[in-house]
C-alpha cells in the first residue's frame, strides 16, 4: 500500500451563522499517492468546501487533515503557505490567469514565493509548459489564448513546483467538449505520471476518468462502491 | 516528526522579486499608472517650482536690495551736546566745511557729502519765471546738497549738468530740479539754455540740471537741490537732532565690502572733538535681509505645496485601494501559489512605493524645468535650493508609502477564500 498523500480524520467545516452550515460534516478519506479521485456532487453539495480544505484555503472547524503525514489543521498560517506553494498545485474553474501577464509571466508567479533561483525559474516554467502542450504559446497573453489553453496554463502553474498533490476544480467547466476531453487526457497523463490528482466536478464524464469516485451530498462524504483501490 | 512546514523553509518574497512585480504591475498599466502618479507629479512638481521660484524672486529682490544697501552708510548730526547758539537759531552743522574730502580720505568710500531738507515756511511759494507758462507749487522738497552728495546721490540726469563745487564755494543760487518738477513749473529740459529760474519765496534759483532718479537720499518725485553753501547763506543752519528730519545728514557711498569698516571711521574722522555727536548707521546685514524676505514667502508657498502633496497622497490611496479591490483574485491566486499576507502587503506598497518615487522624480523635473524657464525668461539666475530640490523625489516615495499603507494593509488580510470565491 502507498503511503497517504491526504488523510482525513473527522475533518469537519461549519459556516457560522445564524444559521450555522454544515458544510462538511465529519469526515474521513485517504488518498494514496498517484492517486486519482474524482469528487462527484451537485451545487451546494460541499464540493468547493472539501477543496478549499484539501488546498489549505481555508481552515476545518473539527478534525484534522493529514498532508504527506504532516497535521496542517493546527499550523500557522506561515507553514500552510509553505504547503500551498510547494506541495499542492491548484487549478480554478475560471482559470485565475494575471490578465497583463504572459502565459510563462503566469507560470512564473508560482515561482516567485518558494525560494526557487532565479536561474532556473524560467528552464522550469517552460518545461511545465511544454508538459501541457503549450511550448509555442510562451509569450502570449490570457486574452490571446483560448479557453483549453488558458486552462492548460493554469495547469502548468500548478505544476511547476512538482506538487504533491494536484486539485482542480470544475477544471472542465468553462471548457466546450473538444477542449474539455484534451484536458482530461492530459489529467490522464500526469497521473500516469505519478501525479496525486484530486478532481472536484459534477460531471460524470470527468468523474470516468478517475480511479476512485468519492461522492458528497448535503456535506456528506461518502466513498462510492467499486471504484476504490488505494 | 516534521518540521513545521514539511520541514520547507517558509516562503520568501526577496526585494529584488517584490520590486520587479512593482515595476511589472506598473508598466502592464502604463495609462493607469500615469494617472495614479498625477497628484504626485503635480504635488511634488508645485512644490519644487513654488520653492524654486520663491528663491529665484527673492534672490532677485535681495540681489536688489544688497547692491544699495550694502553700500551706503548713513551719518547723522544730533547736535551739540551743549547748545550753544542763539535763540531762534540753530548751531553750526555737525560736520566741517571740508566734509566731503574728509571722507573721500576714507578707504573704501566712493562718494560722500552733507546733504538736509531745508526748513521753509508753511505755504512757501515755488515758481517759474514769469515767462514760462508754469503753475505755482507748494508741494516741493528743497534739498541742500554738497557737491560729494549729489555725486553719492547718483543722479540719471535728463539735462543740464550736477551741481559743481564751484557754485557751492561761491554759495551761487543755482538749483536743480527733478523732471517732474520742472514740468509743473513749466521748465522743459530744452529751455535750460536759455537759464530759466525758480522763485523760492522771492529768492531767485537758476537751474543748471534736471534729473530723472536717483539711487540715494532723494526718494521723493518733487525734489529741488541747491548748494549746501548757498542754503546755509539764505535759510541758517538746519536744525540737528534725531527725529527732527530736518537735520544734516552726511551719505556716504561705499565699495561693496567696505560699508561695515566706513561706518566705523567715519564719525571720528569727521569730528575728531565730539565723535559721538554723529550717528552712524550702517547697512543691515543683506544676509538677514534676505533671509526676511525668503522666509515669509516660503512659509505660505510651502504650505500650498503641501496641500498639492496630500492630494496626491489621496489620489494614490485611492487609486491603489481601488486596484485592491479589482486585484482580489490575483490575491487569492498568488495566496494559492505561496504567498503570505506579508507579501501581498509588500508588492502593493512596492507598487505604490514605486508609482510615488516616480511621480516624485517626474514632478521634481518639472518643477525645475518650470523655474528654470521662467528665471530664464526674466533674465534672472535661476535659484533651487539643494536642501528642497535633491530630497523631492523622496517626498514621491514617502506619499506613495503613507497611501499605500492601508490598501496593502487590507490587501494582506485577504483570505485567500475570500479572495477567489469573489475573483
Amino acid at each position: 500500500m502507498t503511503a497517504p498523500v491526504i488523510e482525513l480524520r473527522g475533518l469537519a467545516r461549519t459556516y457560522p451563522g445564524p444559521p450555522p452550515v454544515h458544510a462538511l460534516r465529519p469526515a474521513d478519506l485517504v488518498i494514496g499517492a498517484g492517486d486519482y479521485v474524482a469528487v462527484t456532487g451537485p451545487s451546494g453539495s460541499g464540493k468547493s468546501t472539501l477543496l478549499h480544505l484539501l488546498g489549505l484555503l481555508d481552515t476545518p472547524t473539527a478534525g484534522s487533515y493529514l498532508l504527506d503525514g504532516l497535521d496542517t489543521s493546527t499550523l500557522p498560517d506561515r507553514d500552510r503557505s509553505t504547503l500551498r506553494g510547494r506541495r499542492i498545485g491548484v487549478v480554478f474553474q475560471a482559470f485565475h490567469l494575471l490578465a497583463y501577464r504572459t502565459a510563462l509571466e503566469n507560470v512564473l508567479l508560482a515561482e516567485l514565493y518558494n525560494r526557487t533561483p532565479r536561474s532556473t525559474r524560467v528552464q522550469a516554467s517552460v518545461d511545465a509548459l511544454r508538459a501541457v502542450g503549450l511550448g509555442h504559446r510562451l509569450d502570449a497573453v490570457p486574452t490571446r489564448l483560448s479557453g483549453g489553453e488558458c486552462q492548460r496554463v493554469a495547469i502548468a502553474r500548478a505544476l511547476v513546483n512538482r506538487p504533491s498533490l494536484l486539485l482542480c476544480d470544475e477544471p472542465t467547466g468553462n471548457l466546450d467538449s473538444r477542449n474539455a476531453a484534451a484536458l482530461m487526457a492530459l489529467l490522464d497523463q500526469l497521473n500516469s505520471g505519478g501525479f496525486t490528482i484530486v478532481v472536484i466536478t459534477h460531471d460524470t464524464k470527468v468523474a470516468a476518468h478517475a480511479t476512485r469516485t468519492v461522492a458528497i451530498s448535503d456535506g456528506i462524504l461518502s466513498e462510492q462502491a467499486g471504484t476504490g483501490h488505494g | 516528526m516534521a518540521r513545521p512546514g514539511g520541514g520547507l523553509p517558509p516562503p520568501r518574497l526577496t526585494v529584488r522579486d517584490a520590486a520587479a512585480e512593482a515595476v511589472a504591475g506598473i508598466v502592464q498599466r502604463p495609462g493607469r499608472a500615469g494617472l495614479t502618479m498625477l497628484g504626485t507629479v503635480l504635488g511634488v512638481g508645485a512644490f519644487v517650482a513654488i520653492l524654486g521660484l520663491t528663491a529665484t524672486g527673492a534672490g532677485q529682490i535681495s540681489r536688489q536690495f544688497s547692491v544699495l544697501q550694502d553700500t551706503t552708510v548713513t551719518v547723522a548730526d544730533n547736535g551739540p551736546a551743549n547748545d550753544v547758539a542763539q535763540p531762534g537759531t540753530y548751531p553750526a552743522i555737525g560736520f566741517p566745511s571740508d566734509a566731503d574730502a574728509i571722507a573721500d580720505h576714507i578707504n573704501g568710500v566712493v562718494a560722500a557729502g552733507v546733504w538736509w531738507p531745508v526748513a521753509l515756511p508753511e505755504g512757501t511759494n515755488f515758481s517759474a519765471s514769469q515767462a514760462l507758462s508754469g503753475v505755482t507749487s507748494q508741494t516741493v522738497d528743497l534739498l541742500a546738497a554738497s557737491p560729494g552728495a549729489v555725486k553719492t546721490m547718483d543722479l540719471t540726469m535728463v539735462a543740464g549738468s550736477r551741481l559743481s563745487a564751484y557754485e557751492n564755494d561761491t554759495a551761487q543760487h543755482v538749483a536743480m530740479l527733478d523732471s517732474t518738477t520742472a514740468s509743473t513749473l513749466g521748465i522743459s529740459p530744452s529751455r535750460l539754455a536759455s537759464h530759466p529760474a525758480v522763485f523760492v519765496n522771492g529768492i531767485a534759483y537758476t537751474i543748471v540740471g534736471v534729473y530723472s532718479s536717483a539711487q540715494r537720499v532723494v526718494s521723493s518725485s518733487t525734489g529741488m537741490l541747491i548748494p549746501e553753501k548757498t542754503a546755509l547763506a539764505d535759510y541758517g543752519h538746519p536744525e540737528p537732532g534725531i527725529g527732527t528730519y530736518e537735520e544734516a545728514q552726511m551719505v556716504i557711498a561705499t565699495k561693496t565690502g567696505a560699508a561695515q569698516e566706513v561706518a566705523r571711521e567715519i564719525a571720528p574722522a569727521e569730528l575728531p572733538t565730539d565723535p559721538k555727536r554723529l550717528v552712524v548707521t550702517p547697512p543691515q546685514s543683506p544676509l538677514k535681509l534676505q533671509g526676511e524676505v525668503n522666509g515669509d514667502l516660503a512659509g505660505l508657498f510651502l504650505i500650498l505645496a503641501l496641500i498639492s502633496l496630500l492630494i496626491g497622497a489621496v489620489g494614490i490611496g485611492n487609486t491603489t485601494l481601488v486596484a485592491v479591490l479589482e486585484r482580489t483574485g490575483e490575491i487569492g491566486v498568488r495566496r494559492s501559489v505561496g504567498a503570505r499576507p506579508r507579501h501581498i502587503a509588500a508588492q502593493f506598497l512596492a507598487e505604490s512605493t514605486a508609482l510615488g518615487t516616480l511621480g516624485g522624480l517626474i514632478g521634481t523635473c518639472i518643477g525645475v524645468g518650470i523655474v528654470v524657464i521662467f528665471a530664464a525668461s526674466k533674465n534672472w539666475t535661476a535659484v533651487l535650493n539643494p536642501v528642497y530640490t535633491l530630497p523631492a523625489p523622496l517626498i514621491g516615495t514617502v506619499v506613495g508609502l503613507l497611501a499605500g499603507a492601508y490598501p496593502a494593509l487590507r490587501a494582506a488580510r485577504t483570505s485567500p477564500l475570500e479572495a477567489l470565491r469573489y475573483a
